[in-house]
């Protein structure tokens, strides 16, 4: 490793994807049982078992980096540490998981379309060019990557080209989604030293790419903002609630083995 | 007619006796497509609505290993439960149904699923349980079903019990994890075993429709969609599992269970079987709060599947 300063940076950007596919694998593991049809229900509770199989190859490398145990790095890190970007920690809809959900399918294809474009241009970059055990985590990423974007891309188009009802709750949900988007690309306040250390390219490279990729089936402008920085560790309480949830076990009896 | 009808029936009977599967399109009694659509229908809608108990615990696991082995045990429930579900469909389409009326039955009540998953699930030793014990249970049962009459039924059970076998080995290694851990972990362990043990000898159905004034078992057995009775596999399963769950150092909630040497048999207290027929007719304890969600999911997405264009297999 070459200085502290790369380590430091390398091991930031890390976070912020390991966090990223984390917090959405839990968003995604509430639909389970909820899905519009059974065939849907395994396909998306596939493509969430993938996202956090992702997220385990990044938090193993973080291990490796001497950042912790995977397993406390994930259920005993508390919210403001954590960097995913705040448009993952967003709900469903309304309810719980359990009790009374009112989910919001609109909402969940297109976080997961915009997202998993977004997901596909910053692992590119990396790709092109980083820290090689990122490099190589991020190739065996990708190949499952695409098949979600698939899976995402069929369901927005689907829904965008039908009846006039869902054209309004997409839109509406394409509304919601935008207002965070930005800080899906964003890389915090670090993010000027992890683009000099080339781990990544810049942020307007990389929304540039994402809007050009979408300009060529949307006809909406695709002004993105975020709310909050979640990359510098500033959540909604929605964060808060969504790691208690995939904490509990772990923190009934702490220092047990699971 | 009659005499065609009746030699329909010698033919068709002659083939099951010599072994020859069924397959969709041949040739049916009625009664033997009713009997299929009954059992497949209820086994898949019985592992769809399985997936509830355990959604709970898929991310409140407690490690990123149980967390992924979790999610792919309940995607594993889905998979078999649509696969199922597309047998199902394929037999009652000359009857001019199809999912549609599988999940209106499920609301009504008509279609009823599987004992154990009208039970509550309220710590991570019942996930454990569930895993391996209740997987156990329905690998005992799905096992003697490979050699089922019905060809698609017997392929889709081919494939469903190769995965079962990962599960009871997911629920296994969680019972082993919580055995050997601390006071408070078996503590959890012990609980939820006093819970579900009832539910586990429930499982496998009464000994005979003595108990519960109407049983399919006679006929199942007589057109060869199983092959075993209900009293035998729950033998197999106390068999292979009770010296298991005493090598733990668990206590089984019945003082009267021991194998008599004699009768080689095990004895055991039987379950109350009112109450079973209480809890399989929807009114066991979480058995309106389960599925309400699938109601609830029914109408939220409701938009969804007018979108699709109510495409009938999606629903």
């Amino acid at each position: 490793m070459e200085s502290a300063e790369y380590r430091n940076s390398l091991i930031e950007l890390i976070y912020q994807l390991a966090d990223d596919d984390f917090i959405l694998a839990y968003r995604g593991s509430e639909w389970l049982g909820l899905a519009p049809h059974i065939e849907e229900d395994v396909a998306f509770s596939s493509i969430s078992q993938d996202l956090m199989g992702h997220a385990t190859l990044y938090y193993s490398l973080l291990e490796e980096l001497g950042e912790g145990d995977a397993d406390k790095l994930t259920h005993a890190r508390s919210p403001h540490d954590f960097h995913n970007a705040v448009l993952l920690e967003l709900p469903n809809g309304q309810g719980t998981y359990l009790e009374e959900p009112n989910y919001d399918w609109a909402f969940t294809v297109v976080r997961n379309y915009f997202y998993t474009l977004a997901k596909k241009v910053r692992l590119q970059s990396i790709k092109e060019n980083s820290y090689e055990s990122l490099q190589q985590i991020v190739k065996k990423i990708s190949v499952e990557m695409s098949y979600h974007l698939m899976h995402w891309e069929t369901w927005f188009d689907q829904l965008m080209n039908s009846t006039p009802e869902a054209k309004r709750r997409m839109t509406d949900a394409i509304n919601i989604v935008l207002k965070e988007m930005r800080g899906v690309f964003s890389y915090g306040e670090n993010g000027e030293k992890i683009v000099r250390l080339s781990l990544i390219e810049r942020e307007e490279v990389l929304i540039q790419r994402w809007k050009d990729i979408l300009n060529e089936k949307v006809d909406f402008s695709l002004d993105i903002e975020m709310s909050l920085d979640g990359r510098n560790g500033k959540h909604t309480d929605h964060l808060e609630g969504a790691l208690s949830t995939l904490s509990e076990v772990y923190q009934s009896v702490p220092s047990a083995e699971w | 007619m009659e005499a065609v009808y009746q030699q329909n029936i010698d033919h068709f009977m002659d083939r099951i006796n010599n072994g020859e599967k069924i397959e969709a399109d041949d040739w049916m009694p009625d009664e033997y497509r009713e009997a299929l659509i009954r059992l497949i229908s209820m086994h898949g809608i019985s592992e769809i609505m399985g997936a509830l108990p355990e959604k709970e615990w898929v991310p409140k696991a407690p490690t990123l290993h149980r967390k992924l082995a979790i999610m792919a045990k309940v995607q594993d429930e889905m998979g078999h439960g649509q696969l199922l579900l597309r047998v199902a469909e394929d037999l009652m389409a000359p009857l001019g149904k199809n999912r549609d009326d599988i999940m209106k039955d499920l609301f009504s009540g008509r279609l009823k699923f599987h004992n154990v998953f009208h039970m509550e699930a309220p710590t991570w030793g019942d996930a454990g349980i569930i895993a391996w014990l209740v997987d156990g249970a329905a690998i005992i049962s799905q096992t003697m079903m490979l050699g089922t009459s019905y060809g698609p039924y017997g392929r889709a059970l081919k494939r469903i019990c190769a995965e079962e076998v990962f599960h009871a080995q997911h629920g296994e290694s969680i019972i082993m994890a919580l055995a050997e851990g601390t006071e408070e972990q078996r503590e959890l362990l012990q609980d939820a075993l006093n819970r579900w043990w009832t539910s586990l000898l429930m499982f496998f159905g009464p000994k005979s429709k003595n108990e519960t004034g109407h049983s399919n078992q006679d006929k199942n057995m007589q057109y060869k969609l199983r092959t075993k009775t209900n009293e035998e596999l729950r033998q197999e399963f106390l068999t292979k599992y009770v010296p298991r769950i005493w090598a733990l150092g668990l206590t089984i909630p019945d003082p009267t269970l021991k194998f008599d040497e004699e009768k080689s048999e095990w004895e055991y207290a039987d379950p109350d079987w009112s109450e079973f027929k209480k809890i399989v007719t929807g009114n066991g304890p979480k058995s309106k709060e389960r599925l309400a969600l699938r109601v609830r999911s029914y109408e939220m997405n409701s938009w969804v599947r007018e979108a699709l264009g109510k495409r009938p297999q999606h629903i």
